[in-house]
């Protein structure tokens, strides 16, 4: 067993990232995620593994440090908050068309505009339907706990190296701020320049006199060739909706009534069944853990059993849409969110279920 | 076993360490815990609060709105959770400074002069293990033991050698304790 800690979910993600063999962090402060750069800079990782970290002059900035130095094949990490995010949505459009491995963390806090530094939901369209310009998308992690926290690091940096893309984890500020118990892994060493050149035949990081030269863009000004280049981002995204989607369900076998969240709404909710439960009312829990890729058809194989359906998330209504896609028209589906900053409470959620799904 | 717990007071007073100290001695003890501080603009108002959890089963959600107990430091914070408490649950609160005393009658109160005890002894730094050490009088969740290595653990190394002093404050609280109501 690994290395037993309490940290913040912040704080996981950090340690989480030396502990990957990541190659260099790049980011800005903002609420409520900027522990994640503060312990990086008190731990010194490049005493420990060699990592670089490194304060840039914004987010703007930030990602596109990202992009110069995924697309050298290194192993690197950003992370912001929401306003900071919708900064780099230039620059993580860029690496998609570019096919570049690259993670990015979001705390996500309310909005919209400067809105505040508490806790939301309000960027899973931004997240899953592309913020950026272009045809793309990113595969989309939703920790529920701190241990996910770290562990979704590891995840993100695999799936961006095995399928060339960015990968987001996309949190809140409360699993950010929050501590829990974590099982930290073992230290993986950080590539050698040969393992990268290896694992990384595109990347551009010096040209042997064997190949030709590898270049990193998004630009073909041909129509023909851009179609092209599409084609195969898509035929990548249907690859990962078939191999990558990971959710989990809690207390479904019996339930009549099921609700749909994830991250913290998730533990919310969690805990609200166990109140309705006790109250004699059967629902279950349904957590998608990727947004994308969806769990298209196992929240339809769930969804279709139950008589009906409560999406509870800290936004007006965003994931609600992929569970009406998913599930169908045949069973009732309606939502319950808490926006701006407010966390909804097990007991409101309770009653959102008795008013607008039982009772309804 | 599940303990919900919400202190709260104001800044500075070590709300949010004594909840560490407690979270991290009961990850040594094996437990399943989480410590969800208040990070907003509230805490920039001056108040502080954390929401602690001690359980021995996986624990879902965080963030609640009601409590097993509640630790109270100050007025804001008792016009905040008095009323979060849960029928038969517990309040523990340091009368120094508030303006009113709680009112409930469906949940143990307890008072803890802890306040005035620390500056008679020279304590103010550690006041919140004397408060601590009230809460644990009454719910012995973990063993001294294990808040030993809570302490280490949650406490830089520098500060080590004050270990035996936050012991004794612990102490000092257990002895500390006014019943003001109690049900049954």
């Amino acid at each position: 067993m690994g290395e037993l800690r309490l940290m913040k979910g912040n704080e996981a993600i950090a340690e989480a990232a030396i502990r990957a063999g990541c190659d260099g962090y790049f980011g800005y402060p903002i609420t409520p995620q900027s522990e994640v750069m503060e312990y990086l800079m008190a731990e010194k990782p490049f005493e420990r593994t060699g990592m670089v970290v490194l304060q840039a002059e914004s987010e703007t900035a930030s990602i596109n440090m990202l992009y110069g130095g995924a697309g050298t094949g290194k192993m690197v990490l950003t992370s912001s908050s929401s306003p900071g995010i919708s900064l780099m949505q230039e620059g993580i459009s860029y690496l998609a068309g570019a096919e570049l491995p690259a993670l990015i963390v979001n705390i996500v806090r309310g909005g919209p505009g400067l809105g505040t530094i508490q806790p939301s939901q309000a960027d899973y369209f931004q997240a899953v339907k592309g913020g950026g310009h272009g045809d793309y998308k990113m595969i989309v992690l939703a920790p529920a706990s701190v241990q996910e926290m770290c562990d979704h690091v590891k995840l993100g940096f695999d799936k961006a190296f095995e399928y060339r893309t960015p990968v987001m984890i996309l949190s809140d500020g409360a699993i950010g701020q929050m501590m829990e118990k974590v099982v930290l892994f073992d230290q993986i060493p950080r590539r050698t320049d040969e393992e990268v050149i290896k694992q990384c035949p595109w990347a551009s990081n010096g040209r042997p006199k064997t190949r030709n030269h590898n270049i990193i863009t998004s630009l073909d000004l041909d129509p023909a060739g851009q179609e092209r280049v599409n084609l195969k981002l898509q035929e990548k995204y249907r690859q990962i909706e078939r191999n990558e989607v990971l959710y989990e369900e809690i207390q479904c076998e019996d339930a009549e009534y099921l609700f749909v969240a994830f991250g913290l709404s998730a533990r919310i909710c969690q805990k609200a069944t166990d109140l309705a439960r006790a109250k004699g009312i059967r629902v279950g829990l349904f957590r998608p853990i990727t947004l994308f890729p969806f769990p298209a058809m196992e929240v339809s194989n769930v969804g279709n059993r139950v008589k009906g359906i409560l999406v509870v998330e800290m936004n007006a209504g965003q994931m609600i849409e992929d569970v009406k896609l998913s599930v169908g028209c045949k069973v009732k589906i309606e939502h319950f969110g808490r926006f701006g900053g407010i966390i909804p409470s097990p007991d409101e959620v309770v009653k959102a279920l008795e008013q607008k799904i039982i009772g309804g | 076993m599940t303990e919900e717990i919400i202190i709260a007071g104001f800044g500075g007073q070590g709300v949010l360490s004594m909840g560490k100290i407690l979270a991290y001695s009961g990850v040594m003890q094996n437990k399943e815990v989480s410590w969800m501080p208040s990070y907003g603009p509230e805490m920039r108002g001056g108040t502080a609060n954390v929401t602690v959890i001690i359980s021995d089963e996986r624990i879902s959600s965080p963030i609640l709105n009601s409590f097993d107990t509640a630790i109270i430091l100050n007025q804001q914070s008792m016009d905040k959770f008095e009323k979060t408490v849960k029928p038969g649950g517990l309040l523990i609160f340091d009368p120094n400074g508030l303006t009113r005393l709680p009112e409930r009658k469906d949940i143990n109160i307890y008072s803890i002069e802890a306040a005035d005890e620390a500056g008679k002894r020279g304590l103010s730094k550690i006041f919140n293990m004397i408060v601590l050490g009230g809460f644990l009088k009454l719910k012995p969740l973990v063993a001294p033991e294990y808040i030993h290595k809570g302490l280490e653990k949650s406490l830089p190394a520098r500060h080590h050698a004050l270990i035996p002093e936050n012991e004794k404050a612990i102490a000092i609280g257990k002895e500390l304790l006014t019943a003001i109501h109690l049900v049954n």
